[in-house]
């Protein structure tokens, strides 16, 4: 057992360290903050990966420390994918940038119809950023790994001066096996297939904006951050090739996802408002600044185009899974007005709902 | 969510449209004038529940597309200087000056922030003591009493580094404007529901009498609006001008003589120009003589600002109802919202750009069948 985890109380384990009561051992204790020496590749670099990242996401591939992790990942088709974190706040109701990181690439690779196996995770650091503030990150993504079932098998880590960057930033890069028999892609949907999201929208871009200066809101609005292989596996082993397209609407909404799936595959969609299912809290706090949910980001669903037929049983199988228990069908693809969303509104109007511009901004009045 | 999810019904909804549709047997032109209210009809698809006679015409009632170049162009010099931290609005960061946006002097190194309420930039004055802090004031009697108490909470806490940078305009001298000016298309007006939450609606009885015209006071969600719509058409079939109140429940006849009170103690009325309409007489507030020291204009001294408009933009015939915005020449070619020749074409609010997003791709029978397909499709 590595020293650390002794360090770390009773219940620490090998995979999952409590670092709650996290404390640097000798000789990092002088420096409870990150120095410019954590990034120099000398001594104090080696002890954040000894002492931190290592017991942290220990796995046969990591624990090499080679320039380089070896894989074996068997015969078959690899998908890749990476994604930079600079999320602010780093810790926000419901998640930090460490869910994120782990999430957001596992995320990337299921919807693309690939079961997530290894990622890799780099950190750029500001110095001076607190020690007991990268190992709290730092353990959120050794959980977030272990519940999405992935290895973090190599990283970096580099220092910035301070005031060149905001505290972390996190890179992770993930590669999985694609599923047997699965085709989805954002060109695959045709007229007549049906349009489902795996639960509310909205909940992770109104949980940071709540906690950003300036807005408190009396009910706190939690971010849905969360990893989707599991659900996203079940659905395709109930379905398989009759999903079309999966997507996960995470930075300019559910708006966004289908304005690119319409895009991408010359078709158009069209949904009912009244069907989308959103919170309440985050109906309200869209409606005191102006902001429309379609176009606010989320970290925890999914979008599935299916055919018609197999609709009800994705929808059932949604249904049944913990993170998918708001699932609804929200509207189906059409021959009509291509390349376009347009959303029956709840008077019974129908209306287009474009690709913003930038970030949706709040309004005046 | 209490008063608002009563008046999204859309049930009620199609059954006043049902009794507009009864009621109207010649064609209307009507105006909304607010913002807020365009942004609604248009997002919950009002326009198109409405009998083909009826036009909604959409008013000058945006703060984001009224605020003057020249004021836009300051507003861009006093952020980008050292030391200033410049807080607006959010949708004010993507309105073009002549040479940038807010958002390009923020990405040049400005400090420029979005606030949710101009105390919020009084604390940061009170929190950044060597720091001048400015708060970009734009908007109408809806925005200018939350304006007004900045510099009244910033005066009496003795703060020397925060100022206001006043836009404000107001709506019964836009509304005389525009039924004075020639060619004049507009019959009846929502008046904007909010700005009468302030003021109340004491001012309108007698631009009623004086252009025969009627006025509704109307609210934003859709029920709102269609009982707005509904009560300007009853009174134009006959033949009836008088200011009516459809938005009982917020609005009173005095409106918020408390808010009144400050107004008149931090502001006082003054000409403004208006983009794209250009300068009408006492149309807007400027910091009264108790409150100057807290002008930014007149802290900055910002001078050599020349501004012209794009010869193309045609906002102000827009803005005043002479033209459709598809009716512009460069609409939809030289002026889009990525790159927007005025402002009617930036905010979400303005009608160039309502009219772009929203239906610019889209043939009414297209919009029409894309919902009958909907029909049991969506099950929740």
């Amino acid at each position: 057992m590595p020293e650390q985890a002794k360090t770390a109380g009773p219940n620490a384990s090998k995979t999952a360290p409590d670092f709650s009561n996290w404390s640097c051992p000798l000789p990092l204790v002088g420096y409870p903050n990150i120095v410019m020496g954590h990034g120099g590749g000398g001594k104090l670099g080696n002890e954040l990966v000894e002492h931190l990242f290592l017991p942290a996401f220990r796995n046969p591939a990591l624990e090499n420390l080679g320039d380089a992790a070896v894989l074996d990942l068997g015969s078959g088709r690899l998908a890749m994918s990476t994604d930079s974190f600079v999320v602010q706040p780093l810790f926000f109701p419901g998640g930090s940038i460490g869910e994120l990181a782990v999430n957001g690439t596992v995320n990337d690779l299921a919807v693309s119809g690939a079961i997530p196996r290894f990622l890799s995770a780099s950190f750029i650091l500001e110095e001076g950023f607190p020690l007991a503030q990268l190992a709290a990150i730092v353990e959120s993504m050794a959980r977030a790994a272990a519940t999405a079932g992935v290895q973090i098998v190599t990283g970096d880590t580099k220092v910035v001066e301070h005031g060149h960057g905001d505290g972390c930033y996190i890179n992770t890069a993930g590669i999985g096996v694609l599923r047997d028999g699965v085709k989805v892609g954002p060109h695959r949907a045709q007229p007549g297939d049906a349009v489902l999201v795996s639960g509310t929208i909205g909940d992770h871009g109104m949980a940071i904006m709540s906690v950003r200066e300036g807005l408190e809101f009396e009910s706190q609005i939690r971010s849905d951050c969360a990893a989707l292989n599991g659900m996203i596996a079940e659905v395709l082993d109930a379905a398989g090739g009759a999903v079309h397209a999966m997507r996960d609407p995470t930075r300019g909404g559910l708006a966004s996802t289908l304005n690119e799936i319409a895009q991408s595959s010359g078709v158009g969609i069209a949904i009912d408002e009244a069907s989308l299912p959103v919170r309440t809290e985050v109906q309200s706090a869209c409606e005191l600044l102006g902001l429309d949910p379609v176009y606010v980001a989320n970290e925890g669903k999914a979008v599935f185009i299916v055919t018609p037929e197999a609709a009800d049983a994705v929808l059932k199988t949604l249904r049944a899974h913990p993170l998918g228990s708001n699932a609804a069908r929200i509207g189906q693809v059409t021959g009509e007005h291509k390349r376009m969303l347009v959303a029956r509104t709840a008077m019974g109007a129908n209306r287009v709902i474009p690709t913003q511009i930038g970030e949706q901004l709040p309004r005046i009045c | 969510m209490k008063y608002l999810t009563e008046f999204r019904n859309g049930e009620i909804a199609q059954r006043m449209a049902r009794e507009i549709h009864s009621i109207t047997t010649r064609p209307w032109k009507i105006m909304e004038v607010c913002g807020g209210q365009t942004h609604s009809i248009i997002r919950n698809g009002i326009d198109q529940m409405l009998p083909a006679g009826i036009e909604m015409i959409h008013g000058p009632g945006c703060p984001v597309c009224v605020t003057p170049l020249e004021l836009i162009d300051k507003a861009l010099a006093i952020a980008a200087q050292p030391g200033v931290i410049f807080c607006s609005f959010g949708d004010m960061l993507r309105v073009p000056g002549t040479d940038a946006d807010l958002f390009q002097i923020k990405g040049a190194g400005g400090d420029v922030r979005v606030v949710y309420s101009p105390l919020d930039a009084v604390e940061l004055a009170a929190k950044n003591p060597d720091r001048q802090v400015v708060f970009f004031g734009v908007g109408f009697e809806t925005t200018a009493p939350a304006n007004a108490m900045s510099v009244h909470l910033a005066k009496r806490r003795g703060l020397k580094n925060f100022s206001l940078l006043v836009s404000h305009v107001l709506v019964p001298p836009a509304i005389e404007a525009i039924l004075q000016s020639p060619g004049n298309k507009v019959q009846a007006f929502l008046l904007a529901g909010h700005v009468c939450s302030v003021m109340g609606y004491w001012e309108y009885p007698p631009l009623a009498e004086k252009y025969g015209i009627p006025l509704v006071v109307t609210g934003f969600e859709p029920l709102d609006l269609l009982d707005g719509i509904r009560r300007a058409v009853i009174q134009l079939e006959a033949g009836k001008h008088e200011v009516e109140n459809a938005y009982s429940r917020v609005v009173t006849f005095e409106g918020n003589r408390a808010a009144q009170k400050l107004l008149a103690e931090v502001f006082e009325v003054t000409d403004r120009a208006w983009r794209g309409i250009g300068v009408i007489p006492k149309s807007g507030w400027r910091l009264s003589e108790a409150y100057r020291d807290f002008d930014a204009e007149q802290r900055f001294h910002i001078t050599g600002i020349h501004t012209q408009e794009s010869a193309l933009c045609r906002a102000g015939d827009v803005l005043r109802g002479a033209i459709k915005p598809a009716e512009c020449a460069a609409f939809g070619k030289e002026c889009t919202p990525r790159h927007p020749l005025g402002a009617t074409m930036v905010s979400s609010e303005g009608a160039c750009a309502a009219y772009y997003n929203y239906g610019r791709f889209i043939s009414a029978e297209e919009l029409a069948t894309a919902g009958s397909g909907l029909s049991g499709a969506a099950h929740a």
